[in-house]
């Protein structure tokens, strides 16, 4: 379970999370919505320790993340990041088996590429591309990749950062489909982020609104469309009236 | 309070410049430490070694060739204003080994290697693949870092050792060739002339000026901003710091060789 209390962060005179609580129950599946900018890739590298919160906890399984042996604390995590991330010099093979090829995890190379062309098919390219460097890769082609380098070693916590940006309507059909079944048949837990709404209604268990740096809403994803809250509504519906500005 | 400005400014200046130092100081020391504890990355040191020492051979060659075939007509010409033509080889060879050859190979190592770790570690900072790095439980330091200063420490000295010989070479060849030196007597007056002090000296050299352009090279490039202007800067800082460096370390080692 992860729990974030009250955190805030600030870059210089940019306040960008201001108190967001959130909490997400072991082997459910929560989305995280919001205009751009509001800070929900910050909040996802705040529970990873890549930004360090300026106040407030985060706990992982009721200890405070970070605490302890970081290496056993991040082993537990996947995470994709919003722009790919892949390693560009390395084949996307390597990318994806990155921690099966050493550390803790670390197996024979024959058996890491094995895995890895196995994600790599999971997320819907050919064994073709593992051999590719991600430069060699289009936009969507190396999101997947770098998908496909989340699920590799089998996390108990998946991140997904946007997840289905740039990809065509039924190859987002296909990763959605598989968060799913991450979250179903492997037990994880996954915060996602996406601005998608045909994503939100397939992949989340639970969904949370975060706007002006704290959390406007969260609930089940049923209750979404009938929460009577003005934010929520005008984010689901894509309205350009309403009480959130256009311009931030 | 007009006047006392420019004061402020310089306290502030003298400020930072302490504050940088503490912190590439702290960065130079965790390197070292990566470099000797497990997990080791030989891959990674592979190819910093061929970055750095095998493919940096044909700039620091050229460099070294052109600098001791100069080195000998200069003294040639200098030295026949008093009739000291003859000291052209000793010249040569203590110019280039205890000066020429560690601070131009340091400095073409600045330029070569120190901006391309930059750019590339920067890069990769902007792009976020540090923070990929970190979350698949790899320390930047160890994977990173550590590999291509371990390299540059190995390689560089090589590369001086390297560009001594050549450099000397070069004078050789101009001074048998053009100047009418007779070829065995300028190895011999090479040879009896240089001491173990002065090739020590210019190993000892290699290696921290080799530490230096590694180390600014990975300090600027973690240390990047955001965006191509970010990496820019990155890599510009890096170059200027690995260059005054190495020069200020070369004064500083000159004096603890050859004045105590
Ligand atoms: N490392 C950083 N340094 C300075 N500012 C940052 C940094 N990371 C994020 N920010 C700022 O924090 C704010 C939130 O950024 P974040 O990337 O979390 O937005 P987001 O909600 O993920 O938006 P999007 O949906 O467009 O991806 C932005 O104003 C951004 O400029
Ligand atoms: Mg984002």
């Amino acid at each position: 379970m992860i729990r974030m209390e009250n955190v805030h962060k600030s870059f210089g005179d940019n306040r960008v999370l201001q108190g967001m609580s959130l909490e997400i129950p072991k082997g459910t599946s929560m989305v995280i919505i919001g205009g751009s900018g509001t800070g929900k890739s910050v909040a996802l590298k705040s529970v990873l320790g890549l930004i360090q919160p300026d106040e407030g906890r985060i706990l992982v399984d009721g200890k405070p993340a970070g605490s302890g042996d970081r290496d056993a604390f991040l082993a537990r995590f996947g995470m994709l990041f919003q722009g790919g991330a892949l390693f560009d010099s390395l084949p996307v093979w390597q990318n994806v088996a990155f921690r099966l090829l050493r550390g803790a995890l670390k197996r024979p190379p024959a058996e890491a590429r094995e895995i890895a062309i196995e994600k790599l098919r999971r997320v819907g390219l050919k064994a073709d591309v593992a051999d590719r460097l991600p430069a060699e890769l289009s936009g969507g082609m190396q999101k997947r990749v770098g998908l496909a380098r989340a699920i590799a070693a089998e996390p108990e916590i998946i991140f997904f950062d946007e997840p289905t940006t740039g990809l065509d309507p039924i190859m987002s059909g296909v990763i959605n489909d598989l968060i799913r079944e991450i979250v179903v048949e492997m037990g994880a837990t996954a915060m996602t982020i996406t601005h998608d709404m045909s994503s939100v209604r397939a992949i989340a268990d639970n969904v949370a609104m975060l706007h002006d740096g704290v959390i406007q809403w969260t609930g089940p994803v049923a209750d979404m469309d009938a929460s009577g809250d003005p934010y929520l509504d005008q984010f689901i519906h894509g309205r350009a009236e309403g009480p959130i500005e256009a311009v931030r | 309070m007009m006047l006392l400005a420019p004061l402020g400014q310089l306290g502030r200046a003298v400020l930072g410049a302490l504050a940088a130092a503490g912190r590439i100081s702290i960065f130079a020391w965790g390197a070292f430490s990566h470099m000797l504890r497990p997990p080791f990355y030989p891959r990674e040191l592979l190819v910093a070694l061929l970055n750095i020492g095998w493919l940096s051979l044909p700039v620091v060659g050229l460099t070294a060739v052109f600098t001791g075939g100069a080195l000998a007509l200069q003294i040639y010409a200098g030295g026949a204003r008093f009739n000291a033509e003859a000291v052209v080889p000793q010249i040569v060879a203590i110019g280039m080994v205890r000066e020429l050859g560690p601070v131009l190979v340091g400095l073409m190592i600045a330029a070569r290697v120190t901006s391309s770790i930059a750019a590339e570690i920067a890069t990769m900072k902007v792009t976020e693949q540090i923070d990929a790095l970190v979350t698949l439980s790899t320390h930047p330091m160890k994977y990173l870092v550590a590999p291509r200063v371990a390299a540059a420490l190995i390689t560089v000295p090589v590369l001086v050792g390297i560009g001594d010989i050549i450099g000397v070479a070069g004078g050789y060849v101009v001074a048998t060739e053009n100047l009418g030196f007779n070829p065995a007597a300028y190895l011999k007056n090479t040879v009896d002339f240089l001491e173990w002090r002065d090739i020590v000296s210019s190993l000892v050299k290699g290696c921290a000026f080799g530490g230096i352009a590694a180390i600014m090279g990975c300090y600027y490039g973690m240390e990047s901003g955001r965006g191509a202007q970010g990496v820019g800067r990155a890599t510009k800082s890096s170059v200027e710091a690995a260059a005054v460096l190495i020069l200020a370390a070369n004064f500083v080692l000159t004096g603890v060789f050859f004045s105590l």
